[in-house]
């Protein structure tokens, strides 16, 4: 069975297929409960779980993070949402410190099974202070999964995925795709953890992308395959756990890679895709990595400045063609 | 329990820690190591008034809660020797090692920490109606920290069944407590979160009991948080390499008068002295035997240095 839903709509049928069906699954953060939180993701939940199940936290990450870690220690599968993934670096200490070691650092004896939902990305007139691209901060960590929906159909099933999993999970959506619209399986078993997948086959050059990027790389694929160039779009969706085969069988088709996210350059995870393209794929690779990412510098809101930082389709196309005439 | 059993879970700690400084001396354990000497009252009161099941949440001067809690000593010594203990297979050591078996969430590294995460476990206790209790202790220092601000609004408000215990040694690691608060007592936060809060004297495990008793009682009827500052002294320095050059000249000896097993001593007849003795004795060979055998754990398998980041 699947239905047509929007990706907001996806993320709150995943919540809803968690708190139906596992009674240990809580769920809280800021005006998550009566509000049915700021973009209507919780919307209806309370209603129909309940304040014992559902409910609002005071605005304290740290603090709500901190008890996530403590009742997934001892029993409980919670799911907490940071509103924005610029408010996870109020709670990096929970995050990186606690959450992430606490299953190594007791050599299994304790486990964390829970799951930090928030959003990321730009969004026309958001300051540098809403709009961050964290994702590589999280995947830098070991210990923590590390999930980025681009459909809404991933966003349903990463989700629930994130929340079956014993491991602490960072699912981060992207606030551009929340009106999107796309078929979802309601139906489908649960997914493993990880997985990348070849979204869009093609033959002269790996598009590789993740999050808002995926639709980007499509849109940019679309384009150039007017002008003649095949692009092969892999969204990798997990960053850990790494799918780098996938990226390796695609690149060892197309001898070309291109690497696209809408965090800034420098230390970005496509330099880590880069790096290990370079190590483990150099025979295959006809030419040199690009890498589409934003430039170096906080996200300004004024709408004329955006247009010059975001990377879009056409920044994504750019990079191909000069990939392919290199 | 009495005041011989106190005796003994107070000489189990202090006994555990001189050996421990003792190995460490002998290159035996890596690391600094944080010790709680003059301390021992307050996990030994405030452990009277738990139960199996209820959780304790430490910080990384945490050795006494996790003998009080009944966590081996075997397993401590050889976690703390880097070791395969059973505790943490080595990965922990001193500052950060647990054990779910004795319900000891553990010690944590960072200052204040832990008391967002004994918070989750209270919520848990709420939540699924265990009657649990979740006792979280920190130092004086933490209470300048956001997340102990943070937890102990957010248990207030969900009236979670949490006490948190401040162990008031008067020094903020290497500073003096006094000059870096303008309040007279710590406890006088507990107003701020709408929460009791009560000071005791730390070196007495009764009052301590008393004191946190109240608190879990308090909790477990699910009336919410409390918090309990116990006023205590440190013997030792901040780590196991501090030289103490910021402590007044005679400030350690005239603790040493009040510390809570000299107490003891000085109020004892002869006969009751004799018992201390003999008990000391007692501590002293189950100390050794713990040596002992932890010196008998093999190293961990350099070959799972990967393993247990994930499930």
């Amino acid at each position: 069975m699947s239905e047509s839903l929007r990706y907001i709509q996806a993320v709150n049928a995943a919540l809803t297929w968690a708190l139906d069906s596992r009674t240990d699954t809580i769920y809280f953060g800021e005006d998550v409960a009566l509000p049915g939180g700021p973009f209507g993701a919780t919307k209806g939940l309370h209603k129909r779980f309940g304040s014992e199940r559902i409910f609002d936290t005071p605005i304290s990450e740290t603090g709500f993070l901190g008890m996530a870690l403590g009742a997934a220690m001892t029993g409980l599968r919670p799911i907490a949402e940071i509103m924005y993934a610029d408010f996870s670096f109020v709670a990096m200490d929970q995050i990186v410190n606690q959450i992430a070691t606490i299953h190594y650092s007791s050599a299994g004896r304790w486990k964390a099974p829970l799951v930090i939902r928030m959003q990321q990305g730009y969004s026309p007139g958001a300051c540098a202070q809403h709009s961050h691209s964290p994702e590589a901060y999280f995947a830098h960590t070991a210990g923590l999964r590390v999930a980025l929906p681009a459909t809404p159909d991933d966003a349903y099933q990463m989700l629930r995925t994130a929340v079956v999993s014993d491991d602490p999970v960072v699912v981060a959506e992207a606030r551009m795709l929340y009106p999107t619209r796309g078929q979802v399986r309601t139906d489908a078993p649960v997914e493993p953890v990880g997985g990348a997948r070849v979204v869009r086959p093609g033959t002269d050059v790996t598009v590789v992308a993740w999050s808002r990027m995926v639709s980007a790389a499509l849109d940019a694929a679309g384009t150039l395959a007017e002008e003649g160039i095949d692009v092969e779009v892999v969204d990798l969706r997990w960053l850990n756990p790494l799918d780098f085969d996938t990226v390796a069988t695609s690149v060892s088709r197309t001898g070309r890679l291109v690497v696209a996210h809408e965090a800034n350059l420098t230390g970005g995870f496509g330099a880590e895709i880069a790096a290990r393209a370079a190590a483990e794929c150099f025979t295959d690779l006809r030419a040199p990595i690009a890498r589409v990412a934003a430039p170096d510098v906080p996200m300004p809101a004024a709408p004329a400045l955006q247009a010059v930082v975001v990377p879009e389709a056409a920044t994504v196309a750019d990079a191909v063609r000069r990939t392919v005439r290199a | 329990m009495g005041q011989l059993d106190d005796y003994r879970l107070m000489a189990r700690i202090r006994r555990f820690e001189e050996r421990l400084t003792a190995l460490k001396d002998a290159g035996e354990i890596p690391g600094s190591i944080h010790l709680c000497n003059g301390q021992e009252a307050i996990p030994v009161g405030a452990c009277r008034a738990l139960r199996d099941g209820d959780h304790v949440t430490a910080t990384y001067r945490g050795h006494g809660w996790a003998i009080a809690r009944g966590v081996d000593l075997t397993g401590l010594f050889a976690e703390m020797m880097g070791r395969d203990s059973a505790l943490c297979g080595g990965r922990a050591a001193s500052p950060y090692l647990s054990d779910p078996g004795r319900w000891f969430v553990g010690e944590n590294s960072i200052v204040g920490a832990g008391v967002p995460i004994a918070t989750g476990a209270a919520l848990t206790a709420q939540r699924t109606g265990s009657g649990a209790v979740s006792v979280v202790s920190i130092g004086d220092g933490a209470m300048n920290q956001g997340n102990v601000h943070e937890a102990l609004n957010l248990a207030a408000v969900l009236d979670l069944p949490l006490v948190l215990v401040v162990e008031n040694n008067v020094y903020s690691e290497m500073s003096r407590i006094s000059d870096m608060v303008r309040v007279r007592q710590l406890a006088e936060r507990a107003a701020g979160y709408g929460l009791p809060g009560r000071v005791v004297d730390g070196n007495d495990p009764d009052a301590v009991a008393e004191a946190v008793t109240e608190a879990v009682d308090r909790a477990r009827e699910g009336s919410g948080p409390s918090i309990v500052e116990a006023m205590t002294e440190r013997l030792v320095g901040h780590y196991s390499g501090d030289a103490q050059h910021y402590r007044p000249a005679g400030e350690i000896a005239a603790a040493r008068q009040r510390e809570p097993l000299a107490r003891i001593r000085q109020a004892a007849d002869a006969d009751l002295a004799a018992r201390l003795d003999a008990i000391d004795a007692e501590v002293s060979a189950e100390i050794e035997t713990a040596v002992t055998a932890a010196r008998a754990v093999p190293h961990p398998d350099p070959a799972t240095a990967e393993e247990h980041v994930y499930v």
